[in-house]
């Protein structure tokens, strides 16, 4: 039984916002707007308002988590589409899940390959630095214009973990679960230095143009190769001995500089794909943001205050690039302050690309996690 | 949920914890206990538990577990966390056990341990006439499989709570269904202790 993309035909919808003079005032303190966040619903929102989930896309996702994307050409499933739908995890029978694009990203919502209003160009580099939390207040304006007052749960794996856990920062008062998976507080010097080889694979493609390239075309080497070491990063020395082993393409070796081995091929497929559906601008200021993230000092700004959001904390054994030490660091904030929390480093060998994968477990933990929430309605 | 289901030993700390009081089960297992005393007593509970199956039975019975091993479980908690820390036939598998207990009681105000007694008159017999090492209703596995770290009586037990300054507030003794108040270090099965840190305890 094939349960792909049974959240329907799911078409984009745009909202906009922050319109001059009433801009979002960022975190590094200019201003943005107009801002525009594509985004995209499942299920329906119930005469309560109380079981609206809001799902967080990782780095290079966007608001297309479930079904299939109206009017694509090719049938495009969601990026979490085994995790949302009818029957699934976040059963959109019972829940109204929300997933918007991140402000900085080049999938609909505003960001660095969006039409600045003061010039008509695109912003490029001149497009302000976000960091996760202006992410998270651009994704409040949504969840206000949608009329809900508290969110069942924030949910979101990586990046998308970062701003599970800057909502209960920010809005603590608004989210009564969250689930933030494979991420941590703050980015280690070890995610930071990837980050930033990323970018200067970017940056030091001629083709980037001091950010520039807009109309002429992509840094596309750059971007590949950053891509490229993403993969490298997602997976983890088993899932590769898995996938890959030493495989040639061909017979033989070439003993040329071509792509022997079957591992080469695939990081240029990926790296190749990447740059035809991902703007090399925005890759840099969302790595940044990602760099710029830190909660290790608290989730939340009040000390003593206890934590009411009810947590799910989820890491995967064989993830080296959020290490579960990580998730442990969240789960020590919340035994700090109380917090009704639940962990499981789940077993697998994916790595870091687990949260997209292994649906079976992470589906038997937030199932039933969501439905405790969703239950004990009105919270403590 | 009828009391036959109940194991003993759950039974007499269900009779133990008072309503609505924090709970922190360490080495809760499937949560049965938790459960109990969540749908009996109204408690606040947290469990720790090490094997993954057995979180995902917990979070299917909607019981806060974190997932990890006991030993490093209780160190991020401020003082007095908790009313209860519980460590129910989990405290002769820790590495530790005198640094878990006194973790245990900075963590929560009261402790509850419960264990499997070796000094049983059936494990008594078997070292002594075959040689072998103690099989039994509460010591089920072999030399070779055992999660048991340690092995006590109820005597050991007792000692180590006098040198340690620790005050047993109340004991119970269990035989294979109900208590077994004779002579329990000799015909007890399992025995429950609610300890607390004594007046007498050097403040750590």
């Amino acid at each position: 039984m094939t349960t792909h993309g049974n959240a329907g035909t799911i078409k984009v919808q745009y909202y906009t916002f922050a319109e001059p003079p009433k801009e979002l005032k960022l975190e590094s303190g200019q201003s943005l707007g107009p801002i525009t966040l594509a985004y995209e619903t499942y299920g329906e929102l119930n005469k309560e308002k109380n079981n609206a989930i809001l799902v967080g896309h990782a780095l290079s996702g966007d608001a297309h988590a479930a079904g299939l994307r109206e009017g694509a050409g090719v049938k495009e499933l969601g990026w979490w589409d085994s995790m949302i739908g009818p029957g699934k995890a976040f059963d959109t029978t019972k829940y109204f899940v929300i997933c918007s694009n991140v402000i900085g990203g080049c999938k609909g919502s505003t960001g660095p390959s969006s039409i600045n209003p003061k010039t008509g160009r695109p912003y490029a580099i001149d497009f302000p630095l976000i960091t996760i939390s202006d992410m998270v207040n651009a994704q409040r304006h949504l969840i206000d214009h949608l009329g809900i007052d508290k969110l069942l749960c924030v949910v979101g794996g990586s990046m998308g973990g970062m701003q599970a856990l800057q909502w209960v920062a920010s809005y603590p008062e608004r989210v009564r679960s969250a689930i933030p998976i494979a991420t941590a507080l703050k980015h280690s010097p070890q995610q930071i230095a990837f980050d930033e080889v990323g970018r200067q694979a970017v940056m030091a493609d001629p083709e980037w143009r001091e950010g520039n390239y807009y109309g002429l075309g992509q840094p596309e080497k750059g971007l590949a190769v950053a891509r490229m070491i993403g993969h490298i990063t997602y997976m983890s020395d088993q899932s590769m001995e898995e996938k890959f082993s030493r495989r040639l393409k061909e017979k033989n070796y070439s003993f040329r500089f071509k792509t022997d081995f079957e591992v080469e091929g695939y990081l240029r497929y990926k790296g190749d794909g990447f740059v035809r559906r991902f703007d090399a601008n925005s890759y840099l200021y969302i790595t940044k943001a990602l760099d710029y993230f830190d909660l290790s000092g608290g989730i939340t700004r009040h000390p003593g205050r206890p934590i009411d959001t009810k947590f799910l904390v989820i890491a995967f054994k064989s993830d080296w690039l959020y290490p579960s030490y990580q998730a442990q660091e969240i789960v020590k904030q919340l035994k700090i302050r109380h917090a009704d929390a639940s962990y499981c480093e789940i077993k697998s060998t994916y790595g870091h690309d687990a949260f997209l994968l292994e649906a079976e477990e992470q589906t038997h933990l937030i199932s039933h996690f969501l439905k405790k929430v969703y239950k004990d309605k009105e919270g403590r | 949920m009828t009391t036959e289901a109940i194991r003993p030993d759950h039974q007499v700390i269900y009779g133990i914890v008072e309503p609505g009081s924090r709970v922190l089960d360490l080495g809760c297992g499937e949560g049965d206990l938790l459960s109990l005393l969540t749908s009996g007593k109204g408690v606040k509970a947290q469990g720790v538990e090490l094997s993954e199956p057995a979180i995902y039975k917990c979070v299917e019975k909607g019981l806060s577990v974190f997932h990890g091993d006991i030993d490093s479980g209780l160190k991020d908690y401020p003082d007095k966390s908790f009313d209860y820390v519980i460590l129910n036939q989990s405290m002769q598998e820790v590495k530790k056990v005198d640094f878990v207990i006194d973790e245990a009681l900075r963590v929560g105000g009261r402790v509850i341990v419960g264990f499997p007694n070796f000094a049983y008159w059936r494990a008594r017999l078997r070292l002594f006439f075959k040689g072998k090492t103690p099989v039994t209703y509460s010591l089920p596995y072999r030399w070779y499989n055992t999660p048991n770290l340690h092995f006590l009586s109820i005597s050991d037990f007792k000692e180590f709570c006098a040198d340690k300054g620790i005050t047993i507030e109340s004991e119970y003794f269990l035989g294979r269904n109900r208590g077994q108040q004779f002579l329990p270090n000799l015909f007890a099965l399992n025995a429950v202790f609610l300890i607390t840190a004594g007046n007498n305890r050097k403040e750590r």
